[in-house]
């Protein structure tokens, strides 16, 4: 018990609209854990909440790593603590280069006050060789982060982060939006290369392709800011054949509201 | 240099200055210090103990009559906050004479100073190191192979009774005493500073430094520096300024003259680290004849106010000049700024790049002018403003003023303003940064491109300080 990342019943307002009414769920180490739903069923939402960000307020529930409750820390702390978020849509930060952000989060991990330093130039040959392997060139490394990227760039480049920084828990939101089949495979495969890492694996997805290259563990679909089904692969098939106005029904019914 | 930061994260953290110093227990002695009405008879008193030529006492007189007689400039903000006349307008350090090596110093300065780390970057990398403490001039050397080529490096007050008639030539006559009222009490106060002077064809390989502090407050200080290259001399000047941290606020109204003969090239530039609570008010103007070169590199970081407008006449054909000014307000502090660039001759060309960073409430105001004289044909002008706001509370004015009186001359104006947004700032934080970390790296990837203008210890510096100011050391209130 209280190993990996725990939601307990949580209830989140965002700018005093509810989004989240009551969502539970756990992520454990090694395994990867889907989140489905059509478009504002409050998947981004739970990743931002999980996260701590400004204007997600949670009204009830806990957030829990290790069994440690995390809702009173700020987001660089739960980063800190092992949360990475590999962002939809990250934002262009003018003037800061990747290199730059990536040597400054790994300072801060090893507790230096110079964030700019480059301690030991390995970290250097080490983010050249992770960049390669995930089809990126070094040149992107000493670009301004996510400035002028295509889609597929700023994708990789939120991976390239995740492996930079080495994380205990990688949530991802929709990590295979905008991308091509190789791209799709690409992400696939740096996923179950995670979760034989040990790593714990909160996958944000509208669509199932994804599933075809790697399995998740668990799936819940996301409805209106609920549960309305968990389980297996085997939901995802589902939800692949029926679509989500189906389960949406299914669900409403069996807990007899109305819309 | 790392002494220098690590003066700075000591002030920053609060740190009773003059006890961090070790004055507690004796707080250095001022051996003249002269207070109250800014008259006749103060002035007489300044150039009597300086023991100057009639010429300077009348320059001095001339300048007090303009100074009276100017009106206060409206265009200067909060300047109502200084009590001119609640100010020590002289205050002679007790050190002796100025002196050549650190030894001669007293001890207490000799120990401030070597925590600001300059003697060991005088041996390191200056060509020649000029201290003002207070209202003199303490310490003044240059290597010995410049003084072979005819180089002068020397206090102004030395120079004036040394080449009285080379002096002449320059001094208030760059930026004269009738432009406002404050350069007109600079000319009537003026005390202590740096005189330069590059004998024609002679290259000063490494800058040489002028280093300016306030040694107490309720203190107006007022240097002069005057920087001459003759015919295809080069020399770069460093201006360094400080002050430890005091209960009542400083006045500073020092002054730059640079006269750029033909074919040479001065660079100048200043880092500015002011205390808080330090009132800084700059005048500076170069003037550069026919192909010659004067840059400006102006870091602002320090002080409660700053008035800095880095200027240049471009009076000779093929003249040139590029001014580069970087100015933070962080906390409830203001930084005026702007380059003024006159071109008078044909083929002259100037660019400036100004970048100010606005932060916890901290206001930047650009106020940059580019004038082109008719006849000055083919002239060509180019203005870069980008202002860097971190939240919502602080803010950048930009008032931009070009004035083209010749048809075939071609000027641009780029103005770009970026906000900090929640986006952004989530974002980095997700990377495990904290808010000002975040913000940090932003400032000093919005300042790269200048940093590659700085020699690379000044760069370090200037890296580090503002590491510092975005800690939790530099948090304001």
């Amino acid at each position: 018990m209280g190993e990996g990342l725990e939601v307990i019943d949580l209830h989140v307002n965002v700018h005093g609209k509810k989004v989240l009414r009551g969502v539970s769920l756990n992520v454990d180490y090694g395994t990867i854990h889907a989140i489905m739903g059509p478009n504002g069923s409050g998947k981004s939402t739970l990743a931002y909440t999980i996260m701590g960000r400004e204007g997600y307020e949670v009204e009830k529930g806990d957030i829990r790593l290790d069994g440690e409750s995390i809702l009173d820390l700020p987001t660089e702390e739960r980063a800190l603590k092992g949360l990475f978020m590999a962002l939809q849509d990250p934002p262009q930060v003018p003037g800061v280069r990747i290199s730059t952000l990536m040597i400054a989060a790994l300072n801060k991990r090893a507790g230096s006050n110079d964030l700019t330093r480059i301690r030991d130039p390995k970290i250097v040959r080490r983010l050249y060789q992770l960049a390669e392997e995930l089809g990126l060139t070094r040149e992107i490394l000493q670009r301004e982060v996510n400035v002028g990227f295509s889609g597929g760039e700023k994708k990789r480049s939120e991976l390239l982060q995740a492996l930079v920084l080495d994380p205990k828990i990688v949530i991802l939101d929709e990590p295979d939006s905008g991308l091509d089949v190789d791209g799709v495979k690409k992400v696939s495969e740096f996923l179950t290369d995670l979760k034989a890492r040990g790593k714990g694996i909160l996958l944000i997805t509208h669509y199932a392709r994804m599933f075809k290259y790697v399995k998740p563990d668990i799936v819940t679909v996301l409805i209106d800011g609920r549960i309305a089904v968990q389980g297996g692969p085997e939901i995802a098939d589902l939800v692949e054949e029926k679509g989500y106005a189906y389960i949406r029904k299914a669900y409403l019914r069996s807990t007899g509201s109305t819309i | 240099m790392e002494q220098a930061v690590k003066i700075k994260e000591e002030i920053l953290k609060g740190a009773d200055s003059p006890e961090l110093l070790g004055w507690l227990d004796k707080p250095p002695r001022a051996e003249i210090e002269l207070k109250g009405r800014i008259s006749r008879s103060l002035v007489e008193e300044i150039s009597r103990i300086k023991k100057e030529p009639e010429w300077m006492k009348r320059l001095r007189l001339r300048s007090l009559e303009l100074f009276y007689k100017l009106p206060m400039p409206k265009w200067i903000a909060g300047i109502e906050e200084i009590d001119l006349e609640a100010l020590a307008h002289y205050v002679k350090p007790e050190a002796g004479e100025v002196a050549k090596d650190w030894e001669e110093l007293p001890d207490y300065m000799r120990k401030y100073y070597e925590k600001l780390g300059l003697p060991e970057l005088e041996a390191r990398f200056l060509s020649g190191l000029v201290a003002v403490y207070d209202s003199e001039t303490v310490y003044a050397r240059m290597k010995e192979y410049l003084e072979r080529k005819g180089v002068i490096v020397l206090p102004l007050e030395e120079a004036v009774k040394k080449y009285p008639d080379l002096v002449k030539k320059y001094f208030l006559k760059v930026f004269p005493p009738s432009d406002h009222k404050f350069a007109a009490l600079h000319g009537a106060l003026w005390s202590g500073g740096t005189f330069i002077y590059v004998p024609p064809g002679v290259k000063v390989r490494e800058p040489i430094e002028s280093f300016f502090l306030i040694g107490r407050q309720g203190e107006g200080q007022f240097e002069h520096s005057l920087i001459v290259a003759d015919e295809g001399a080069y020399v770069h000047w460093i201006e360094g300024c400080s002050a430890p941290r005091f209960v009542g606020y400083s006045f500073h109204n020092g002054m730059v003259e640079a006269y750029a003969h033909r074919n040479a090239t001065i660079k100048i530039t200043t880092i500015q680290n002011w205390s808080r609570n330090v009132i800084n008010f700059n005048n500076k103007r170069g003037i550069a004849e026919e192909g010659a070169r004067i840059d400006w590199v102006e870091g602002s970081i320090g002080s409660k106010m700053t008035y800095v407008y880095p200027s240049t006449i471009l009076k000779g054909a093929y003249s040139s000049t590029r001014s580069v000014v970087v100015t933070l307000s962080k906390g409830p502090y203001l930084k005026d700024s702007g380059s003024k660039v006159v071109h008078v001759a044909p083929y002259t060309r100037s660019k400036i790049i100004n970048k100010s960073i606005s932060a916890d409430g901290g206001v930047n105001v650009y106020r940059g002018i580019v004038r082109i004289l008719r006849g000055a044909r083919n002239a060509s002008a180019h203005v870069e403003c980008d202002s860097l706001i971190l939240d919502g509370k602080s803010k950048a004015h930009t008032f931009p003023h070009n004035q083209v009186d010749e048809p075939t001359a071609y000027v641009s104006h780029e103005a770009k303003t970026g906000r900090l947004s929640e986006q952004q700032l989530f974002y980095l934080t997700s990377r495990g940064l904290t808010d000002d970390e975040a913000k940090s790296l932003i400032v000093l990837g919005f300042l790269d491109e200048i940093m590659g203008e700085l020699p690379v210890e000044y760069a370090n510096v200037l890296h580090k300080v503002i590491q510092l100011e975005f800690s939790e050391l530099g948090a304001v209130g």
